[in-house]
């Protein structure tokens, strides 16, 4: 069998390339956070880190369409077999035992959609800087630092301190993590990296994994919101 | 001790169904639970009706046939035990134990508590068997075999096609069977020859049949009356991708 129809054609293809994009996204996701977290290190050191990314043209545009390309391979798969799982049971239970099955396992396709109209708007935030949907009535586009460069620390600072803004993102970072925390591990599952050995160092490296990223994400709003960065 | 049974009950494939109330009483809590079927069918003929339709063969956990979602979970709620093997004391005097068919697009339903599993046999014809000669028990250690693999290969094997996995899965997913399937003689010498052919075929029936996808939430694995684990999903993903990179010829029944 020909690798793309076998990618296409069977259930097990379509959740090959949902996982495959899979890593991409988390490996994304993990990067993203890390480059975040440098808001911690100060003015300085966040706008050259943003100024770095955004100055090579010939690798920042390949990186985002590989990423979106990702999101959207996934996204498709995961739509086209949650359809197609819906219709292989006719006749439901009259006693449901949702049994071993966890919460975040059973309701990937609601984490993900929302973590898609999240992604959407976080888009239009920061990198779009769409001035009417940042609730603060400024302009990020202007905003500048002593070397004239972008200033993303005080967008942030700025952008996070509306409280609704900073309640949005924190859904959207939840219902991510939470995605993630069965995400990773089925993940691994899927592309059968997973044995008996290292079965529950998985699993529970999964949550934990998915829990780490949360509190990293989630510190930068509530630092900002609480007043301890101002 | 005395349960009430709410019992699916349907004549046929295309007639409606609908729940059916019993009173089971006297009973002792160490019948079996088809023991009970049976006394309240019993009953049931006496009074001139219908009894209920149920799937049993072995009554001793090894022949896959009895069914039944019990209370929402397949093979009631003791843990790696088939329906047989599950016994009353298991439930409370006075208990209302609602009994339902096993629920799948796949299986489609014959009789009251009775659906076809006919697609898992198909899914065994596609690929579920070595076509060389196995001959009589070859010598010990004539064919060398890495414990871990015969231990792993046992224990697939004990998989008794019953279709709890699939009854459990919200997907209504057979990964769990035809993995078991899969690995049991994908693991052994003998069947690695058609090792490929054998994954790529099974897996595309398993599709045909209408089955779901995996989701990973293991429902399966907690139902399953042999314990057969998730690690199998793992391998034969593995098995099935490698087979897909190379480029295998698939396992169609006319190609072996
Ligand atoms: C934007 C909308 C998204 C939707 C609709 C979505 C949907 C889903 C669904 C339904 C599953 C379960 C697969 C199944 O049922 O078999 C899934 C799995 C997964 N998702 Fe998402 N997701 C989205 C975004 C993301 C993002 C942004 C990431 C990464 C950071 C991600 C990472 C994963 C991973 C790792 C898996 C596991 C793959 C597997 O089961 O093999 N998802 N996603
Ligand atoms: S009747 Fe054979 S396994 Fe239950």
């Amino acid at each position: 069998m020909n690798l793309l129809s076998g990618l296409f054609n069977s259930s097990l293809g379509k959740k090959f390339l949902m996982a495959l994009t899979g890593v991409a996204l988390v490996m994304f996701v993990v990067v993203h956070m890390v480059g975040n977290l440098q808001f911690f290190l100060g003015r300085e050191v966040l706008n050259h880190y943003a100024h770095v990314l955004k100055s090579n043209p010939e690798i920042l545009w390949p990186s985002r369409i590989g990423l979106l390309s990702c999101v959207i391979i996934h996204i498709t798969m995961a739509i086209w077999l949650t359809i197609e799982n819906r219709t292989k049971r006719l006749t439901g239970y009259a006693v449901q035992d949702a049994g071993a099955a966890s919460l975040a396992s059973r309701t990937m396709i609601y984490s993900g959609t929302i973590i898609g109209a999240f992604i959407v708007y976080h888009l239009l935030h920061y990198t779009v800087l769409l001035q009417s949907i940042n609730l603060t009535g400024r302009d990020f586009s202007v905003f500048r630092d002593v070397h004239g460069q972008p200033d993303v620390y005080r967008m942030m600072i700025i952008g996070f301190s509306n409280s609704a803004v900073s309640g949005f993102y924190l859904l959207g970072v939840g219902l991510l993590c939470f995605h993630l925390s069965h995400g990773i591990w089925a993940m691994l599952q899927t592309l059968g990296l997973v044995n008996e050995t290292y079965r529950t160092t998985i699993e529970r490296a999964s949550v934990i994994g998915a829990g780490l990223l949360f509190i990293g994400y989630a510190s930068i709003p509530v630092t900002i919101l609480t007043g301890l960065v101002k | 001790m005395n349960v009430t049974l709410k019992v699916w009950r349907q004549e046929g494939p295309e007639t409606p169904g609908k729940f059916v109330r019993y009173a089971a009483q006297n009973l002792s809590p160490n019948m079996s639970f088809l023991e009970m079927l049976d006394t309240v069918n019993e009953t049931i003929t006496k009074s001139g009706e219908e009894p209920i339709a149920f799937d049993h063969d072995c009554r001793e956990g090894i022949c896959g046939m009895c069914s039944c979602i019990i209370n929402g979970e397949p093979h009631g709620p003791e843990k790696k035990v088939a329906t047989c093997q599950t016994y009353l004391r298991s439930f409370k005097d006075g208990e209302t134990i609602t009994i339902e068919p096993f629920r799948a697009k796949a299986f489609p339903l014959i009789k009251d508590l009775i659906v076809n599993r006919s697609a898992f046999d198909r899914i065994i014809q596609a690929g579920g068997f070595v076509s060389t000669s196995a001959g009589s028990a070859p010598d010990g250690n004539a064919i060398p075999v890495p414990k871990q693999h015969t231990d792993a290969a046992m224990d697939a094997a004990a998989c008794i096609g019953c279709g709890a996995c699939v009854a459990a899965c919200k997907n209504a997913s057979a990964m769990l069977f035809v993995s078991a399937k899969v690995s049991h003689l994908n693991l052994l010498p003998q069947g690695q020859t058609e090792k490929e052919r054998r994954v790529l075929g099974m897996v595309e029936q398993m599709d045909q049949e209408g089955f779901g996808a995996c989701t990973v939430t293991g429902s399966c694995e907690a139902v399953c009356p042999k314990g057969i684990s998730l690690n199998f999903i793992a391998k034969m993903n593995r098995d099935y991708f490698g087979a897909l990179l190379r480029g295998s010829p698939k396992a169609t029944v006319e190609s072996v």
